[in-house]
């Protein structure tokens, strides 16, 4: 009866319930965690976890600001926790960090891609362009036409502009270089 | 025992006001937020507003951790009086028509975009991290401004006479913005700040060019109006703290 019971016993926390994912697991789970104004992309593919690691029990995950003011700013950091929480993370902490500034150089040729395929047009040139070119090149995510042009410095985010083509007439979204 | 706190009151002041400039203009410009002459203007107007409240949010935290009293940002924002306000008295000026806006915020940002260039040095780590942050914004905020000045300054007479009528209003407290007191002066001594006279001369030389670009000419004779940074302030400031500040006066602590 006894040994019985013992074997139907739960097995000793196991090595794979204890063992805690690593800064490579977790930016893993990060991917997976889309930016809540441009959903198309995720956290990190916009560039604003700067970096993850464990501090004790705790995990320590370091955002940065796209624009200071931006309201997702706040969202962002509840879903980051909410996230590694659903992965059985309990103990984040989320730090943000101000420097080096955030620009949209950080944004990767997929991602670039993968806003593309949304209909915002990616940041044209580096960061630098900002002031040193008013009118960057920016190619329509819909036809792919070079005839476009600005129709206002500022869009539905801080992080956007608002531009139209001039061949196919639609207006779109420019993810301005910043 | 007696334990002695050395605040450095200097900086607590300068924090505020890069702060409640950031705050007193975020506050007018987003009283535009539906009101504007045009769509694309009415969002670039919120868009401002938003960056500069997110600058204030940064200021005001920094000056809460200098103080070191346990006031956050919001306390800071929501429950001082006017006296206490250090923004400069061009902010806080009222919208009036688009002109008057357009101008106030162009001779905002030709000062707000070199300051913030220079305290990206400053040897306070704090203070150089907010301004790389904010000086991006800054930048973009001056191309707006700058290319809208010229374009209604040379444009049509009625906005040629609008925009020479907000820049001979607005002119006089433009000033105070690069005018040094005693704690610029011991802020620039420690290389926290800038000597604000280098700052002068860059804003009154690039203002003399592109006000010339937009056929505008600035008062040669403006007497410049200041006490803002020092806590006297304009009639106005007072309506938009009331404004601003109900909710939290009437309500304490009031969260949604």
């Amino acid at each position: 009866m006894a040994s019985r019971h013992s074997s139907l016993a739960p097995p000793p926390a196991g090595e794979e319930k204890s063992r805690r994912p690593t800064p490579g697991e977790i930016w893993a789970f990060l991917e997976d965690v889309p930016d809540p104004e441009i959903p198309a992309v995720s956290v990190v593919d916009l560039g604003i976890v700067r970096d993850v690691v464990w501090e004790g029990d705790d995990l320590v995950v370091t955002v940065t600001p796209t624009y200071s003011g931006c309201p997702a700013t706040a969202v962002i950091a509840f879903d980051i926790a909410e996230a590694l929480r659903r992965r059985g993370i309990d103990k984040v902490r989320i730090k943000s960090q101000l420097s080096p500034a955030w620009t949209t150089d950080w944004i990767g040729e997929k991602a670039r891609e993968k806003l593309r395929a949304y209909g915002i047009a990616p940041p044209a040139g580096g960061a630098r362009c900002v002031g040193d070119l008013k009118n960057p090149a920016v190619e329509c995510p819909r036809c792919g036409s070079m005839a476009t042009e600005q129709v206002s410095r500022f869009g539905s985010t801080p992080c956007k502009a608002s531009w139209r083509c001039r061949d196919c007439l639609e207006p779109f979204d420019y993810f301005k270089s910043f | 025992m007696t334990t002695t706190v050395d605040i450095d009151a200097a900086l607590f002041d300068f924090a505020l006001r890069m702060g409640d400039n950031a705050l007193i203009l975020g506050q007018r410009v987003g009283a535009w937020c539906g009101h504007a002459p045009a769509l694309e203007e009415d969002i670039a107007l919120a868009n401002v507003a938003l960056d500069l409240i997110g600058q204030t949010k940064m200021w005001l935290s920094l000056a809460g951790d200098i103080e070191g009293a346990g006031r956050s940002a919001d306390d800071l924002a929501f429950l001082r009086d006017a006296r206490a306000f250090r923004n400069a008295l061009l902010v806080e000026q009222p919208n009036g028509d688009f002109a008057h806006t357009l101008m106030r915020q162009f001779l905002f940002d030709a000062w707000h975009w070199p300051m913030l260039v220079a305290l990206k040095k400053s040897a306070d780590r704090r203070v150089a991290e907010i301004a790389e942050k904010a000086e991006k914004e800054a930048r973009y905020h001056l191309e707006r401004s700058e290319d809208l000045v010229i374009r209604l300054g040379d444009g049509t007479e009625d906005s040629h006479d609008r925009m020479q009528r907000a820049l001979e209003a607005l002119y006089p407290f433009a000033g105070e913005l690069w005018t040094p007191d005693a704690i610029d002066t011991d802020l620039a001594a420690r290389r926290i700040a800038p000597d604000l006279g280098e700052i002068r001369d860059r804003v009154i030389s690039y203002l003399t060019a592109r006000l010339a670009e937009a056929t505008l000419r600035a008062p040669a004779d403006a007497f410049v109006r200041k006490g803002g940074k020092q806590g006297l302030h304009t009639e106005e400031l007072g309506y938009i703290l009331s404004d601003m500040q109900f909710l939290q006066r009437a309500y304490p602590g009031a969260t949604w």
